[in-house]
């Protein structure tokens, strides 16, 4: 369990004020200029010895991508971007909501220290259009940070010019897929882009960029003040630091709580959610990662560990961290076919197999979900979904199959029966 | 993907009042020399603030001419992002999140509240107060079930609760946002009704008190 020291989020829940005094006595803001003075590469390297992946869903070893970005520019070359993924709309996953409106001072920070390690003197924030208050309180805590000579010419006595812009989407899902959101900030349709080109080689308005998530972004203060080695002592090997988990569903107290990266699974819904609704036995399935991620059925949900490997062992996956939970008194087809729902909306109709397929594994699975499916239908099912995994330019295909792919795997009987019972 | 079309009656024409001109300016020097087409999500906003939660058809070659940009880029840009209503809505836009962690702790109710409460989704009702409708993911999971109405959030819902906030909006009553159950944001309730814990202080959202 995560010890008080250790933890990165100390207001999390905004019981203390989100602004840059109170902020400054929770310790962030301490020294930035001299962090950023150790320069890009030590920056850069610190970042990856710390361990420190992804939090948007990928897993992918942050330091390894700020590495990728071209070297600092020059007055005649490509500016270099740093874009901030705040689009947060995976269903179940509501922890950059508390980082925003809570937090924003640690995000803004990150975000300077960032655009140094990655040669950026502009960094863009694009958060979800929904999210109306937490752009208002990011928005204030920027203009106090610019007030304060944190950011802008100089920033924090760096001799570093960092502007810091907040962006809001409309309401499209598919804009937190990083390509997407690009095109989107660029003012057009949020559509995903083929790659490669990267967006480290190619990306907004056609110049270097980098995507990081908002909770990536918000650690890395805390990374660098308080070493690589405090983080990657943390968790386990290979995924380390803490992590912002929030766990919804049948529970008796759904929140968001900031954990060690591997605290096991039970450990995390009975010690800070209150348990099952009904007790441990009463449990159903666990979806851990997220909408996007196969669910696990509750005799695997006993053993396993929070982190991206293992979860990836049990054929599922960390995702963003969102513990959906579902006790017995779930119809799970149901739940699932809700999913289907969700991606045939959010489906941006730029590739046939999601655009079609989307629509078509949600019809099937409301047949199902109705009892009025026929035999040979879920073996379509699973075949049509096997069509749609990888054969689209963005993620939105495999995020839309994998859910039904996961219900077939450990529920099968339970649709078998109900065609049954027709 | 969702069809969306505009509205069959539309308003003679648009115009940016001036406090929103300059505002627009002002979106305009975030972003480089010749890229003003970045800013035609929030400018849209804007528009649609102005005109009352929706968005005319001029309204969008008002922003088109404003931004350089063909008409037809901007209609595609309405008709794609979901947050833009292209026909206009009750004083009150009640969104009721539909997706499965909601829908797991009840938004199905909250849904027949809606029917009980207000009439059909998508449509105004009578007294003009209130359109309702079900949208995807709001993002708050942890405090579901959630509404938006208009900018606000509404959270930990039950029927009754949602009953009584919809007939103090319908009264002209000012409700304040967040959890209806007495929780302060995400963290976890006391227990079996999802209220806080005694000891911590319940405070009105905002992120800056």
């Amino acid at each position: 369990m995560l010890s008080e020291k250790d933890r990165i989020f100390t207001n999390l829940y905004g019981f203390q004020s989100a602004s840059l005094e109170a902020a400054r006595k929770r310790g962030d803001w301490r020294n930035t200029g001299a962090l950023l003075a150790k320069g890009r590469d030590w920056l850069t390297s610190e970042v990856k010895e710390s361990g420190l992946r992804g939090r948007g869903g990928a897993g992918f070893p942050t330091g390894l991508k700020w590495s990728f970005m071209p070297p600092d520019p020059d007055a005649s070359a490509l500016p270099n971007y740093l874009v901030i993924n705040a689009d947060e709309s995976e269903p179940g996953t509501c922890k950059d909501r508390d980082i925003l409106r809570h937090e924003p001072h640690k995000l803004i920070e990150g975000a300077l220290l960032a655009g140094r390690a990655m040669g950026a003197h502009t960094g863009y924030i694009y958060v979800r259009g929904e999210f109306i208050h937490e752009r208002e309180c990011l928005q204030r805590a920027i203009n106090e940070a610019y007030a304060a000579r944190l950011l802008g010419p100089n920033a924090a006595g760096s001799n570093w010019h960092f502007d810091l812009f907040v962006h809001h989407g409309a309401g499209a899902y598919i804009c937190g897929e990083e390509t997407a959101l690009l095109e989107s900030l660029e003012g057009k349709k949020g559509q995903p882009r083929l790659k490669p080109p990267f967006p480290a080689n190619v990306g907004l308005f056609g110049a270097p960029t980098t995507v990081n998530n908002v909770e990536t972004i918000a650690v890395v203060p805390e990374i660098l003040r308080r070493g690589a080695s405090w983080f990657a002592n943390l968790g386990r090997p290979g995924n380390t630091g803490t992590k912002v988990f929030c766990i919804s569903g049948h529970v008796e107290r759904p929140c968001n709580v900031e954990e060690e990266m591997g605290v096991p699974l039970r450990e995390l819904i009975e010690t800070h959610a209150g348990g099952i609704r009904g007790g441990w036995d009463n449990l159903l399935a666990v979806i851990p990662g997220g909408s996007s991620v196969p669910l696990l059925p509750a005799d695997i949900c006993g053993k396993i560990r929070m982190d991206f490997d293992s979860l990836k062992e049990a054929k599922s996956g960390l995702g963003t961290a969102a513990v959906i939970v579902m006790d017995k008194s779930t119809d799970i087809i149901r739940a699932i076919a809700r999913l289907s729902a969700f991606y045939k909306h959010e489906s941006c109709g730029q590739c046939t197999p999601c655009r079609e397929g989307t629509g078509w594994m949600w019809r099937v699975m409301e047949k199902i979900a109705d009892g009025k499916s026929s035999p040979d239908e879920i073996d379509t099912l699973l075949d049509v979904t096997k069509q749609v995994e990888g054969h689209t330019i963005c993620a939105l295909g495999d995020a839309a199959a994998w859910p039904v792919q996961g219900l077939i795997r450990h529920f099968r009987p339970l649709m078998e029966g109900r065609q049954r019972r027709r | 993907m969702s069809v969306r079309r505009l509205a069959v009656e539309q308003p003679d024409g648009f115009e940016f009042s001036r406090e929103n001109l300059e505002w627009a300016n002002a979106q305009l020097k975030k972003y480089p020399d010749g890229r003003g087409q970045s800013a035609v999500l929030p400018l849209l906003w804007r528009a649609q603030e102005q005109c009352g939660g929706w968005l005319p058809e001029p309204a969008i070659r008002y922003i088109a001419e404003l931004l350089n940009m063909p008409h037809i880029r901007v209609y595609e840009i309405a008709t794609f992002y979901t947050m833009f209503n292209l026909e206009s809505v009750g004083k009150h836009l009640v969104q009721v999140c539909k997706t499965t962690p909601c829908w797991l702790r009840g938004s199905d109710e909250l849904e027949r509240v809606c029917f009980e409460e207000i009439g059909k989704p998508e449509s105004i009702s009578p007294d003009g107060n209130f359109t309702w409708r079900r949208v995807e993911c709001l993002g708050a999971c942890v405090n579901a079930p959630v509404v938006q109405i208009n900018a606000d959030f509404h959270e930990d819902l039950n029927a009754q609760s949602f009953r009584t906030l919809l007939s103090q909006l319908r009264a002209g009553e000012t409700v304040a946002a967040g959890s209806h159950a007495g929780r302060h944001a995400s963290e976890p309730g006391s227990g079996e009704d999802g209220n806080a814990n005694d000891e911590q202080e319940t405070l009105h959202f905002n992120g800056f008190k």
